[in-house]
Order: structure tokens, then C-alpha cells, then sequence
């Protein structure tokens, strides 16, 4: 199964161009219009579960504004050392 | 080191190396392309940095960069090329960073002739470039001059982060007479604390003349005037000859300043009771001192090879208390002396009045007198 | 949803190489993609500290401010000129101009012209928006026929204004260039083809393999009229075919780097 990721939007950068959303092959992103930026915008967010890591949306983003983290998947270690 | 025959350009190209010149770029373009041509192989030779520019606007950009390292650095070139330089002189001045540069002036406007002339005066000296802005400007009129004032100009330049120009001119440019060059430097690349040179170990740098926000902008403005009052205070430099007991002042400078000596030479030994003030620095100008020769001479001649520049400025510090007379010669003719003691003995004999502008009566003297 | 974020989490944050400073490009706009790419090569090649930048006038004539490291200010066009100048005296340092359509390719024509027949060893990033941004939305060299600008207001008449500039294959004619490439930013696949290239670009710089430059096809969501969304379709639509894609000049020492 597809590792688990989430991100970060700084509220000091995004400016609610909405490249994440449209790049976001999770569709996992959209534009919160209950809250705005200190500088006025609508930021982008995860709204939904879906989000794998795969740091699309911070390649996309204009502003750096995304902070991309994945679930490391630990690979089990078997009694004498191999995996 | 010995004296030697020098040509002028090729005097003040190697003054500059000898007192650690690292980087020059330049265009060529009568009458200065010597300094070029000299430097194209002098600084190779000594692994500096030597860089015939597509254009003077590249030139004196590759000169803005060059100086935002710290390096002494410098440019040259005559009129129709100093006139491409505006923009990059008023970045650079904006920016505040030392930078040497040279003016062999030329007949002009235009692309006018190769021969000497002093038109770019107002060029120089009251800004020819947007903004406000000064440059340190510096008149020799002889080969050696132009050694020892190259030496300075450098000198001028980083210690008060703005350009200094020599405005030199076509005639000491080519010329050649008997001078002495300064024994060589090391070159040494000074650590400014605000030189972009890379941001190892430090906090970054920034340089720019561009200060959006207008208060910002003023206060650059307020630093550069400051800076200025500094330069004004500690940086005027004329010469004088025979002014202890003289009734009448020449004032002129660089070629013209030269070729009135001689007259004045002239003059005194026909007994006449004729000086000579001859400004060393254009900018800051000398206004005290005219001021204090206004205050006492019964009148002043200006000698210019230009329609009356310096004039201006020389009215401005007398402040109309005596008759000030006026001799040019144009488009690239430098006067002679006995010319210039036509004008002397003139100004010794005749009732002058204040009523004309002097340059409209030279203009009517001068037309009358190619009529005959 | 949130869980413990631990280093070894950590995909991507923003580079060391930008301040961290809002920056006032317009909402959508590449030059942000543009910036972000350039301060992760540098901060992936270790080169922050040694680098110079030379920021142009255009909207990127505040490109100093987002920057970590020395930066200086050129006049219109004449960046190139200014980075000779720079990296004569300091050939150990990193030197970038960064430049926009018109700083380039109309007031600065001869100063990029004459970098790379000089074969500085300079590198330059072209910002080829086909319009001109920071001053309203004017026609540039690289605007296209009958492309409606606040200066060709009918369309952009190629009876009257000539064709538009392929300054990519005009550089990859000199001598002098070594790595010449146009990218561009309006995907993700074309993002990562274009951080590629600038790191092939400062490696060529860092080798001293001559004059190099990576074209980036950018957007100007604003002036051009449309979201950024659709600025992105636009440029792939109609910038494209116009501007191809490629690398028009890799030296063969290039090509050997090993990254």
C-alpha cells in the first residue's frame, strides 16, 4: 500500500494560487475559504485523506511554501539480521 | 624611477597599473584608445583583468560590477563614449562604490571631431547622468598631471565610495613630453565590509541603487550630499601663478589653463600685472577662492575650449562685483598663447563694462574679427 | 492525520538558499517555482556562500531580497555586463545573472550577445514570459503574433514588429557557449527537467566549460489575462510550439559530468 504522507502549508507564503491543488494527483487539496492569510489569501490545505508524500504539490509551488513529510516505512527485521 | 618621453594616454594607463589597477574595460575610440591598447596587453601580462567591452555601456557596467568586489577598477573614454557612460555612472554613484574613470575630451557635439576640447565640463561637473550625484573630477594639463592625478583619483575614489574622472583632453592625451611614472604596488584587494564578494562565513551582502520605498531613497540621497559636504571640505585643489600683485586673473584649466600661462608669461614680462588661477579639481570647484580673488582683482579672463562652462561658474562665485571677460576657441582648436595675450592686453587697456553676458561679447568680438 | 513529524519524515522544506521573506511576485507566478529550484541546486551543490547573484529590472528587480546570499543590481539589461565584471575578479565564486524577456532580449541584446561570444563563464536564467510583467503587460521580442499586449493592442502585427526571438538557438550559435537549454515550468515533470538543467548549468560554471544558460517558459497569469491554472495551459498551448524545448548546445565535457 502507498506510504502515508502529509504537508504543511505556511500561512506566511501562500498566496492561494491553487497550482498545489491542480497538480495534486491525490486530489487531496483545495483552498480554505473559512480562513485567510495575515497577507489576505485563501491557503491551500488537505481536506481529505489520500496524501502519499509525494511532494508534488512543493515542486509545483510558487512561494515554497509546503513543507512535504512521508511515513517511513520500517522494513521488519528478521531474528538473525536480514529483512 | 627616471624621468622618460611619455604619451599621455599611455601615462595615465600605466600610472593605474602601477598603483594596483585590477580590472579595466573599455572601447575604443579617438583620441584615447591608447590607454586600451596599452592596458589590452600590460594587464594580461600581469594576470589582471583586461576586457574590450561591445560598447561603453557595456564597458562601464562591466566596470559597476567589477567594482562591487572591492577591486580598483577603471574605464576610459572620450566624449561621444562618456555620454553612453551616463546611465552606468549614475548607478554606480547611486550605489556608492569606488571607481576611477577616465574623459579625453573631444570636438563635439556629436560624434563632432578627434581634437582636443573641454565641452564636457558641464558634463562632468554638473551631472550629466539622472539623479543627484557628484563626481570627484580632475583637470591636469600636463603628462605628469595626468600621472599624479591618476595616482589620486584612486585614492579619492575609495575614500569617499564614489567615482573620480579625469577629464583630460584630446591634446594631453596624445602628447608627449618628459615625466615620471610611481615605482610599482602589489596589488592589494581590500576586504570592504560591503563588498559582494561572496557570502562565506558572513552575513550576505546587498548592492543596489534601487531604494522603492521614498523615504529610504532619501536618506541614501541625505548620505550622498553628506558625503559630498566632506568631499567640498577636504578636497579643493588650484594652482596659482603671479596672483600676489596681479590686478587682472586668468582662470582656466587643463589645455587652456596651460596655454594661458604662457601668455601670462608673456604679459608679465611686457608688465603687465596678470595672474593665473588655474583649478587642479573642477568638482569639488574652487568657489572660495575665486570668491576671494573676486574680492580684490579688477578684472578676470576666462580661457575655455568650450562655449563657457566654467564661466558659469566663475560668474556664480564673483557674484557680479567686477567685469569678467571671456576667450574661447571651439570645435576642437586650441587657442594660442599669443592669442590669449591679445585678450590680456585687451582686458589691461580697455573700460569694461558688466552690461553683456561676456560669452555674447566674445561671440560678437570673435564673429567680428573672422569677417576681416 | 497529523503525526509525529521526525527527520527521517522530512520529503521536502523549503531551501536555505531563500530568505525567508513573502515574496510580491503575483499569486501563480513561475518566477517563484524559478527561485525555489535555483536556491535547491545551490543548497544541493554546497554553493550558497560562493554565490553571487545579479538581479535584473523587471518584477524580478527584488529578486535580492529572496535570496541568501550576495546579490547586486544591475540596470536594464545589462546583467551580463556586471557578472563579466564580477567574476573576472572573482573566477572562484558562482556568478548568475537572472534575467526576464525584456532585460535580456531587447535592452540587453548585445550584453547577453557578447557574454556568450566571450564565453564567460557566467551562467544566466532566462525568465521568457512573452510579455513584459513588472511594467503592465507591454509587448516584448518573445511576445506571439497576434498576441493582444497593452503596447499591441490589436495583436501583435509581425508586419510592423518582427517575429519573436528564440534566444536559445541564438545563443547556442556562439563559440563561446557550452551548455545552452530550454526548460520549462509549467508542469511538474518539465519542474524537475528544469532543476535538472540549472544544476547542469552551475556545474558547467563550476567546471569552466564556458557560457551557459537554461530558458525557462514562464507564466504571467496576469497580464496574460487568465488564472494561473490557465496561464499554465496557455503557455503549454501556445509557448511551446513557438519556443521548442531542448537542449541546443551541451559540449561533449558537459555532457561527461558526472552529477
Amino acid at each position: 500500500m502507498p506510504a502515508r504522507g502529509w504537508i504543511e502549508v505556511s500561512e506566511l507564503y501562500c498566496k492561494g494560487c491553487e497550482l498545489c491543488i491542480n497538480a495534486c494527483p491525490q486530489n487531496v487539496l483545495k483552498l480554505d475559504m473559512e480562513h485567510l492569510t495575515p497577507k489576505g489569501f485563501h491557503p491551500a490545505q488537505i481536506f481529505q485523506d489520500g496524501c502519499t508524500g509525494c511532494a508534488i504539490c512543493s515542486i509545483v509551488c510558487p512561494d515554497a511554501a509546503i513543507t512535504v513529510y512521508r511515513e517511513v516505512i520500517k522494513k521488519p527485521v528478521m531474528a538473525d539480521g536480514g529483512v | 624611477m627616471a624621468r622618460e618621453m611619455l604619451k599621455g594616454n599611455i601615462a595615465m594607463a600605466e600610472a593605474a597599473v602601477r598603483v594596483g589597477l585590477e580590472a579595466y574595460f573599455g572601447y575604443p575610440i579617438t583620441p584615447q584608445t591608447e590607454v586600451l591598447e596599452h592596458l589590452s596587453a600590460r594587464m594580461p601580462e600581469l594576470g589582471r583583468t583586461f576586457v574590450q567591452a561591445e560598447s561603453e555601456v557595456a564597458a562601464i557596467n562591466m566596470v559597476y560590477g567589477a567594482a562591487c568586489t572591492g577591486a580598483r577598477v577603471m574605464s576610459s573614454s572620450s566624449s561621444p563614449g562618456v555620454s553612453l557612460m551616463m546611465e552606468g555612472i549614475s548607478y554606480i554613484s547611486g550605489t556608492e562604490l569606488p571607481a576611477v574613470l577616465a574623459n579625453v575630451m573631444r570636438g563635439g557635439p556629436g560624434l563632432g571631431n578627434i581634437a582636443p576640447s573641454q565641452s564636457d565640463y558641464n558634463q562632468a561637473v554638473h551631472g550629466g547622468g539622472h539623479g543627484d550625484y557628484n563626481l570627484i573630477v580632475l583637470a591636469p594639463s600636463t603628462v605628469q598631471e595626468t600621472i599624479d592625478m591618476t595616482v589620486e583619483a584612486f585614492d579619492l575614489a575609495e575614500k569617499y565610495r564614489m567615482i573620480a574622472m579625469i577629464l583630460t583632453d584630446g591634446s594631453i592625451g596624445q602628447m608627449m613630453e618628459p615625466a615620471e611614472l610611481p615605482e610599482m604596488r602589489p596589488v592589494v584587494r581590500k576586504d570592504w565590509d560591503w563588498a559582494t564578494n561572496g557570502a562565506i562565513g558572513r552575513e550576505r551582502r546587498i548592492l543596489s541603487s534601487i531604494y522603492i520605498n521614498p523615504p529610504l531613497e532619501e536618506e541614501t540621497n541625505l548620505r550622498l550630499m553628506k558625503t559630498w559636504q566632506k568631499v567640498q571640505a577636504n578636497e579643493i585643489r588650484y594652482k596659482e601663478y603671479y596672483l600676489d600683485d596681479a590686478e587682472f586673473v586668468v582662470i582656466g584649466f587643463g589645455t587652456a589653463g596651460r596655454v594661458a600661462l604662457s601668455a601670462v608669461r608673456a604679459a608679465r614680462a611686457q608688465g603687465i600685472k596678470v595672474g593665473l588661477f588655474r583649478p587642479i579639481i573642477l568638482n569639488p570647484f574652487p568657489y572660495a577662492a575665486i570668491d576671494d580673488l573676486a574680492a580684490h582683482a579688477s578684472a578676470f579672463l576666462v580661457v575655455e575650449m568650450n562655449s563657457g562652462q566654467m564661466l558659469e561658474d566663475i560668474r556664480l562665485a564673483a557674484r557680479g562685483r567686477l567685469p569678467i571677460e571671456f576667450y574661447a576657441r571651439l570645435g576642437g582648436i586650441v587657442p594660442f598663447p599669443d592669442e590669449v595675450l591679445s585678450e590680456i592686453r585687451r582686458v589691461a587697456t580697455t573700460k569694461l563694462s558688466t552690461a553683456q553676458h561676456p560669452r555674447d561679447a566674445w561671440l560678437e568680438r570673435f564673429l567680428a574679427q573672422s569677417e576681416r | 492525520m497529523t503525526t509525529l513529524a521526525i527527520p527521517e519524515n522530512l520529503v521536502y522544506s523549503r531551501p536555505e538558499s531563500l530568505t525567508p521573506v513573502h515574496n510580491h511576485y503575483c499569486p501563480g507566478c513561475t518566477h517563484g517555482i524559478a527561485h525555489h529550484l535555483i536556491a535547491e541546486v545551490l543548497d544541493e551543490m554546497n554553493l550558497r556562500e560562493r554565490t553571487i547573484g545579479v538581479a535584473p529590472v523587471g518584477c524580478s528587480v527584488f529578486a535580492y531580497n529572496y535570496f541568501n546570499f550576495d546579490f547586486v543590481e544591475a540596470a536594464h539589461g545589462r546583467a551580463p555586463a556586471m557578472a563579466t565584471g564580477i567574476k573576472r575578479l572573482l573566477p572562484d565564486r558562482n556568478v548568475f545573472t537572472y534575467q526576464g524577456d525584456g532585460d535580456l532580449a531587447s535592452i540587453g541584446m548585445a550584453e547577453i550577445m557578447h557574454a556568450a561570444v566571450r564565453g564567460e563563464n557566467i551562467t544566466v536564467i532566462f525568465i521568457n514570459n512573452a510579455i513584459y510583467g513588472m511594467t503592465g503587460g507591454q509587448m516584448a521580442p518573445t511576445t506571439l503574433p497576434g498576441q493582444k499586449t497593452t503596447s499591441s493592442p490589436n495583436g501583435r502585427d509581425v508586419e510592423t514588429t518582427g517575429y519573436p526571438i528564440r534566444m536559445a538557438e541564438i545563443l547556442s550559435n556562439m563559440d563561446g557557449a557550452g551548455y545552452i537549454v530550454r526548460r520549462s515550468l509549467h508542469d511538474p515533470k518539465n519542474i524537475r527537467l528544469a532543476k535538472k538543467a540549472i544544476r547542469i548549468a552551475f556545474e558547467t560554471q563550476m567546471h569552466g566549460l564556458g557560457f551557459s544558460m537554461v530558458e525557462l517558459l514562464s507564466t504571467c497569469p496576469t497580464n496574460w489575462g487568465v488564472t494561473p491554472v490557465e496561464a499554465l495551459t496557455w503557455l503549454s498551448d501556445h509557448m511551446i510550439p513557438a519556443y521548442p524545448l531542448g537542449d541546443f548546445k551541451v559540449s561533449e565535457h558537459i555532457a561527461a559530468i558526472k552529477l
